[in-house]
């Protein structure tokens, strides 16, 4: 039978690190909705169907990523939604989930700038329910 | 002027409460004012009694100014100012036995000036006008140096982050290369090599726009103001953005006088192919550029227009700050370091000219500048 191919939404304004998750999450098996702007990811989540977002922190604002995580997650709290910011290194700011008591920021995981694909594939693949 | 109202702590440290009082009444209406500055200078004075009590005072409140009696009942005024040499406040030591012995010890630990008792109000008022002078200035230096630090930082932070964004492009192209992520078919990695390359040149022309920036900034650099002729600048400059004119089939045209002036040739350079690079790189397909330079009186008056996609007022305000890029859809592809503007306004500042910006979102902009030419100087 063949596996089923995950459809994740990636919100990302630059350009070069949109192009390179999109190759790297196809050669992956995935299909990859893209978005440039909260805005168009916006829009998207109310019309589309997808089974998990991979979220860049800061777009049109500063907070753009926590915003587009609370939307998916009050629609599809099963969906998992990780957020990608360079935020802790440039301002000391540390999100995690163990920290966040009141549960206000809504995403999965928290993955740092110089990440590598591999563990976006992986954090995908441990929430993704088959 | 912009003046304010500038107070500076004194403490009064002498065993005579009546010494402590006297100084606090002398000094309570009296305002400092300078010719070399708009501030007016106004005193609180507070007072201890002995030496451990102006220690601790000093160590927790860090006054600016410190009257300072020589013979005190614990210990005597120099031990104190021993104790805190290398310390920012202003010492003057009060002294019944003006001695030169103790005068010059005094001078050797740090000491600023000098009262003898019995003094006079005026006498007071006088030396400590000359001390609050320099506290003011001193004062005003240390903040003026924290904020150099300051904004050094905030450049340094962002210009690394500007830096390791291209890096960052590079690596994962090539990890993702290394991978042979597209198979053994060498032509299907073309755009990751050909994007890499964009980010690699447009990490070079940074780099270059940062040494053009600091080169005008610290007035370093060697400027050779010699006559030359601004049609012949802007014929070359156009001929060096004519590919990436044509890759957005941009056409450019040109109404310069023949003009000469008298100018920095590398600075002419780098203003009219800021300007034009811009012109061309913010424009639409099949769009125009048009530049004119003209002569009157007393200024060249530079204008260089496009039918680009324009900025949003709010935009337009924050255009000439360094690193700044206006970020939106039609902004997305273009590389740019975000520094092109501010080195024009710096030029057209050598230039003792003015810079103007009329811009309509996605109708496009027009850079309207005056300049001035400068004096024949003899080249350095």
């Amino acid at each position: 039978m063949e596996e089923k191919k995950f459809k994740i939404l990636v919100v990302e304004d630059d350009a070069d690190m949109m192009e390179q998750m999109d190759m790297y999450l196809t050669s992956r098996g995935y299909d990859v909705i893209k978005a440039y702007t909260q805005k168009e990811a916006e829009e998207i989540i109310d019309r589309e169907s997808f089974d998990g977002a991979v979220l860049d922190l800061m777009l049109e604002n500063p907070d753009s990523g926590f915003i587009l995580s609370h939307k998916i997650k009050k629609s599809f709290p099963e969906r998992p939604v990780i957020i990608i910011t360079s935020v802790t290194k440039e301002t000391g700011i540390y999100f995690d989930k163990e920290n966040d008591n009141n549960n206000w920021i809504k995403a999965d995981v928290f993955l740092q700038k110089e990440l590598r694909f591999e563990q976006v594939d992986a954090e995908l693949k441990k929430r993704l329910v088959k | 002027m912009d003046e304010k109202i500038f107070k500076l702590n004194i403490l009064v440290v002498d065993d005579e409460e009546n010494m402590c009082m006297g100084v606090k009444r002398c000094l309570a209406n009296y305002m400092v004012e300078d010719k070399d500055f708009a501030d007016k200078i106004v005193f609180d004075v507070s007072s201890v009694t002995n030496g451990t009590e102006a220690i601790e005072f000093i160590s927790k409140n860090k006054p600016d100014i410190v009257l300072l009696d020589y013979k005190l009942p614990d210990m005597n005024g120099l031990e104190i100012l021993e104790k805190f040499s290398g310390s920012n406040f202003i010492a003057i030591i009060i002294t019944a036995f003006a001695s030169i012995d103790v005068a010059i010890a005094a001078t050797k630990k740090g000491a600023f000036d000098f009262l003898a008792k019995p003094f006079a109000p005026d006498e007071l008022r006088e030396v400590l006008r000359k001390a609050a002078k320099t506290a003011f200035i001193s004062k005003k230096a240390r903040a003026l140096e924290e904020e150099k630090k300051s904004i050094r930082f905030e450049f340094i932070s962002i210009l690394a982050h500007e830096l390791k964004s291209p890096l960052a492009a590079i690596e994962g192209y090539l990890r993702l290369v290394d991978e042979r992520i597209k198979g053994d078919d060498l032509s299907a990695y073309d755009s990751m090599i050909s994007r890499s390359i964009e980010r690699i040149v447009s990490m070079r022309k940074l780099i270059m726009d940062i040494l053009d920036l600091t080169r005008l900034e610290s007035g370093r650099g060697k400027r050779v103001i010699e006559n030359i002729s601004l049609k012949d600048i802007t014929d070359s400059v156009v001929d060096g953005l004519k590919p990436s004119a044509e890759k957005k089939n941009v056409s450019i045209s040109i109404d310069v006088d023949d003009i000469s002036i008298n100018a920095d040739k590398t600075e002419m350079e780098m203003l009219l192919s800021n300007l034009l690079s811009n012109a061309i790189k913010y424009n639409k397909e099949n769009g125009s550029v048009n530049l004119k330079i003209k002569r009157d009186a007393d200024y060249i008056n530079i204008e260089c227009s496009d039918t680009g996609i324009g900025m949003k007022e709010d935009d337009v305000k924050k255009l000439f700050n360094e690193f700044v890029r206006i970020k939106n859809e039609y902004t997305r592809n273009i590389e740019g370091s975000g520094l092109g503007l501010s080195i024009v306004k710096k030029i057209v500042l050598l230039y003792n000219g003015e810079i103007k910006v009329e811009s309509e979102y996605l109708k496009g902009t027009k850079f309207i500048i005056k300049i001035k030419p400068q004096l024949a100087v003899e080249a350095k």
